[in-house]
């Protein structure tokens, strides 16, 4: 016990003759050897010394330096946000043997199936034009024709979507007239459905070439596919929305209602597709035929209303179709759904789900104290950010600092009304537009107890000693997060769990070393 | 039929698949290994096929992500709309000491986020302005690069005149590095550009920039890493070596290293170089200007790291020689206990692999140190020098693929039935659904080192638990079997 006294890292006995014991990269350099060879390298470095370093870092931490940051104009560090195409690609996904193409240079495609895949740990299959400079002098056309026509020929896609990257819309190649010529001149069949949706990485975010993709596909599925009567069923749509636990949970939902709907973009297998030593290429579940008969239904359902807006604004008008907008997190939200999905279907809410509801009230109930009155900054997507401040309200958590880089004005407003609508919430700001180096500021100026955000936050942690809860996307760094639900009651209790577990984690960390700190190292919490 | 005949056979079927015209361009960069083929017998090099799964990144991601990203003290500005800088932010492991936000950026991302307006009117003074900002944010800061994404070349920008203008103004280097995406047909062409970009814009000015630490005096023994981008710390046992058999690391260029370590190269006495593919052009370069010789070295299994050691040596004296025997001595035990320990479960496992830069055909001897046999393997990005070092790596009938597509590596794979897949994280989950063992390449995984004889050890225990990973065994349902 006494080598812990200090609570050093203790350095295992590896190494020497025993092959058993590896060190890699997590003991290896902290080893005298290579922390003489760091040293020793130093000397070669040109570096400021370390008191400079230090005084520095002390000066990045105070108010001075916080309002330095919030004055630049130019310069963006660590955003919140990625660019349009990763959101196209994903709710493509959604969809019955859909190939996401993306029509550009290759490196794009490249990132974006990255990207997923990190996230995910599941394939993400994607293709590009792979344009290169002669396309950028004569445009897009001729890799396009021979893009979709090998693509279709290799990969025996239903459907093809086609989203842009900066460099075809800096050109300005025209997708709609490129499409209509490659049909023309046989490199596809004229009957393959090719959506296309316009999205450069230089205006809005991933959330916006969500979108931009969903309302392409649905405008192009159900053409001509307008019935006298309505099919009696109800349309969803989750949004950008990392958890495929999601989608799972709605259709429990829906099944016990025994409501009869089509989820629009299902790509709930598309990242998390069983092991079963073959490999699928396609794994979308929501079917050509039903999103073509999606014009038809009763009435389709938003979950994220900043990531939908020309979508359900499409829905409303093109189809006349009633939409509905929904936030089903935490106990209130998933109660407002619930209510409403029960008049909207004339079904009552079924006996499982009221169980649920109490069961998730007990859960709550019983934790809550440790969540009361903690102090929590958080960032991610609108639609994202505003499900976490309602629930952390309704736990009797104060949101502090709200930093969403992919804002805007109707989202901000919100927001706020939400905040004042609570007294744990009158404390809190709303940081539109700003960015994961401005939150630092927050954080070590007013600091919070809890930081809410995705794997990015992890600096941040590191930065602050501000303990992370991993909600949002992208998460790299923790396995199998996104297999659960965040939604319904179910997703509340997850959350919650996540949540609170977390305030004890840093708990046991704060009393851990023997003799000094650890007085209230308890076992029972 | 012969494995050639055989594999031969394979290809053609294969690429049956493709359209015409397709599959012509496709079936130059597939071959199988002969004896008389000293360049593997493919086209390299050429633009990927539309539409086709390639794994190929951009210019941007070669410049940005590779070559100037892990020189740590500098701020790297992703010059354009957001995603580029987004993407590529944190994700290739390039281990550095240093405090992050204050004399190292390693790991985060700068970005001129360029919005509509932007692309209308450019982005130059938005860029000076940014500039501006880095300076009053990071003070201490190294200097800046700035890497131009597509739109920036595409719409005119001048990024040259700001970095002219801005270095005068702050007495640091900024340095323009034109890496658009749509340039050339693939990172490759981006390593170069970086390359050039050291050779024009900081070697000129190198008397200016360098802090030369106190008392420096060249010696005999001065040598720079090139090449090595420090994948979970791949440069330290590396380094560690070098320093052990006697000679002086003055540079790591670029993994770990400070912008000081590169200017400082051109006074050493040869450059090392790990990864050719990246970084050969600016070694040529400086045996061409400063009369600096190069040497390609590989550090991937005790084979290969005796050899190499052996090899270096012999470029300096006989007290150099002594202690490079010395070491390999040292370590030589221990490895072989190694290698016993993993033979036993590894001995004539088959393997493929796809991989970029010096990869493909550097790690094959570390898999032969194991017992394992590489029956497959090409490059993302290979060109036709690298495919010409990789006859020597290969035996006869290993089929080479370059820029092989998602289609492709998954109808070799089925055939060839490899314990074994090597390649990259877009890969792994595609194989893995195969019930195939894999290891990402590039990024190992997440673990390493690889490099050195302690990253042997770290390679050895990581094939073996992908190759023997018990899940495997539970893919199949019981009532299946």
């Amino acid at each position: 016990m006494t080598d812990n006294l200090d609570n050093a890292i203790p350095t295992p006995a590896c190494g020497g003759e025993d092959p058993g014991q590896i060190k890699d990269h997590f003991d290896l350099f902290h080893t005298d050897t290579y922390q003489d060879l760091f040293e020793y390298k130093r000397q070669f470095e040109g570096a400021h010394s370390r008191e400079t370093v230090e005084e520095i870092a002390e000066w990045t931490k105070g108010w001075e330096y916080r309002e330095k940051n919030f004055s630049r104009e130019a310069l963006t560090i660590n955003p919140a946000k990625a660019c349009q195409p990763l959101g196209a690609l994903f709710v493509a996904a959604g969809f019955e043997d859909t190939l996401p193409y993306s029509h550009g240079s290759q490196g794009c495609v490249a990132y974006f199936r990255t990207h997923l895949t990190r996230n995910y740990k599941e394939p993400f299959q994607a293709v590009s034009s792979s344009m290169t400079e002669d396309a950028a002098v004569f445009g897009g056309l001729s890799n396009l024709k021979a893009g979709l026509e090998n693509s279709y020929t290799l990969y025996k896609p239903k459907m093809i979507a086609l989203c842009t990257t900066c460099m075809a819309e800096v050109i300005g190649d025209d997708l709609g007239a490129f499409i209509t010529t490659s049909k023309n001149e046989g490199h596809i069949p004229e009957d393959l459905p090719v959506p296309y949706a316009h999205t450069p990485s230089f205006v809005g975010s991933h959330i916006t070439g969500y979108d931009n993709m969903l309302r392409g596909i649905l405008k192009t599925l159900t053409k001509d596919e307008k019935a006298e009567t309505t099919n009696g069923k109800f349309n969803f749509n989750l949004g950008f929305d990392p958890y495929i636990g999601n989608i799972r949970e709605l259709k429990r939902i829906l099944s016990l209602f025994g409501v009869d709907y089509t989820i629009l973009s299902d790509n709930s297998d598309t990242f998390d597709s069983p092991n079963t030593g073959e490999f699928k290429m396609y794994n979308g579940l929501t079917t050509l035929a039903d999103t073509a008969d999606s014009i038809n239904a009763e009435g389709t359902v938003f979950f994220q209303k900043y990531t939908t807006p020309k979508t359900q604004e499409y829905v409303a008008k093109d189809w006349g179709q009633k939409t509905y907008n929904f936030r089903p997190f935490g106990i209130k939200g998933t109660d407002e759904f619930l209510m409403a999905l029960s008049a909207i279907t004339g079904k009552p809410i079924p006996l499982e789900l009221q169980q649920e509801r109490g069961r998730a009230v007990d859960a709550l109930t019983d934790s809550q104290a440790w969540i009361h009155g903690k102090k929590v900054a958080m960032y991610g997507d609108p639609d994202h950010v505003l499900g976490l401040i309602q629930f952390l309200l309704e736990m009797g958590a104060e949101p502090t600092h709200i930093v969403v880089t992919n804002t805007n004005e109707d989202f901000e407003a919100e927001a706020r009304e939400l905040l004042t609508s609570s007294p744990y919430g009158q404390g809190g700001t709303v940081w539109g537009g700003k960015d994961l180096w401005h939150l630092r500021s927050l954080m070590f100026t007013e600091p919070v107890d809890l930081l809410i955000g995705n794997s990015y936050g992890k600096y941040l942690w590191r930065d602050t000693g501000t303990p992370l809860v991993r909600i949002g996307y992208p998460i790299f760094d923790r396995h199998h997060m996104h297999r659960y639900a965040t939604f319904g009651y179910q997703g509340a209790i997850n959350q919650f769990n996540w949540i609170v577990n977390t305030i004890l984690d840093e708990l046991d960390r704060k009393t851990i070393v023997p003799a000094k700190t650890d007085i209230s190292f308890d076992l029972i919490r | 039929m012969t494995t050639v005949e055989d594999r031969k056979a394979l290809i053609d079927e294969v690429l049956e698949a493709y359209p015409d015209k397709a599959k012509k361009l496709r079936a130059k960069h597939i071959s199988v290994q002969e004896a008389e083929k000293a360049d593997c017998g493919v086209k390299s090099n050429k633009k990927s096929v539309p539409g086709v799964m390639t794994t190929r990144g951009c210019a941007y991601a070669g410049a940005k992500g590779v070559v100037w990203g892990p020189v740590k003290d500098m701020i790297h500005i992703s010059h354009g709309p957001v995603g580029c800088g987004y993407y590529s932010w944190s994700g290739r492991r390039n281990y550095y000491i240093g405090t992050t936000g204050v004399d190292t950026f390693g790991t985060m991302q700068f970005t001129s986020d360029f919005q509509e307006r932007d692309i209308v009117f450019g982005g130059d003074k938005k860029l000076a302005k940014l500039i501006d900002e880095l300076e009053d944010l990071f003070p201490l800061n190294q200097g800046t690069t700035i890497e131009s994404e597509c739109p920036v070349g595409l719409i005119g920008d001048d990024i040259e005149a700001v970095a002219r203008a801005k270095a005068k103004e702050t007495g640091k280097p900024v340095i323009p590095v034109r890496c658009e995406g749509f340039r050339g047909v693939s990172q490759s062409l981006g390593h170069h550009i970086a390359n050039d970009t050291v050779r024009d814009w900081v070697l000129p000015k190198a008397d200016d920039y360098r802090k030369l630490p106190e008392g420096f005096e060249p010696g005999p023994y001065d040598v720079n890493i090139i090449g090595d981008y420090n994948i979970g710390g791949d440069a330290w046992p590396s380094r560690l070596l070098l320093e052990e058999i006697g000679l002086r690391v003055i540079s790591q260029f670029s993994g770990d290293g400070t912008f000081n370590e590169v200017v400082m190269t051109p006074l050493a006495k040869l450059n090392l170089i790990h990864c050719y593919r990246s970084m050969n052009y600016i070694c040529r370069f400086m045996e061409e200007k400063y009369g600096i010789g190069w040497l390609e070295y590989n550090f991937f299994g005790p084979t290969q790291i005796a050899k190499s050691l052996r090899k270096i040596a012999a470029q300096f004296d006989e007290t150099i020689q002594a202690k490079a025997e010395e070491v390999i001595a040292k370590y030589q035990p221990r490895m072989d206990a190694i290698a016993a320990k993993y033979r036993a479960r590894l001995e004539g496992k088959k393997v493929m692999m796809m991989v970029g830069g010096l990869r493909p055909r550097h790690v094959v001897p570390a898999f032969t140190d194991l017992g394992m046999d590489v029956i497959g393997t090409g490059y993302e990005f290979g060109h036709g020098d690298d495919y010409k070092r990789t006859a020597e790596y290969v035996n006869e009938g290993t089929v080479i693929y370059d820029d092989i597509s998602g289609y492709e590596f998954e109808e070799f794979a089925k055939e060839l039935k490899p314990d074994l897949i090597a390649a990259g994280i877009k890969e792994k989950y595609v194989f893995q659904k195969m019930a195939l063992p894999f290891r990402q390449m590039h990024s190992w995984d997440y673990s390493g080192p690889y490099h050195g004889y302690d990253g042997f050890e770290v390679f050895a225990r990581d094939m073996d638990l992908a190759i023997n990973n018990p899940t495997w065994g539970l893919i199949q349902a019981p009532w299946e079997q």
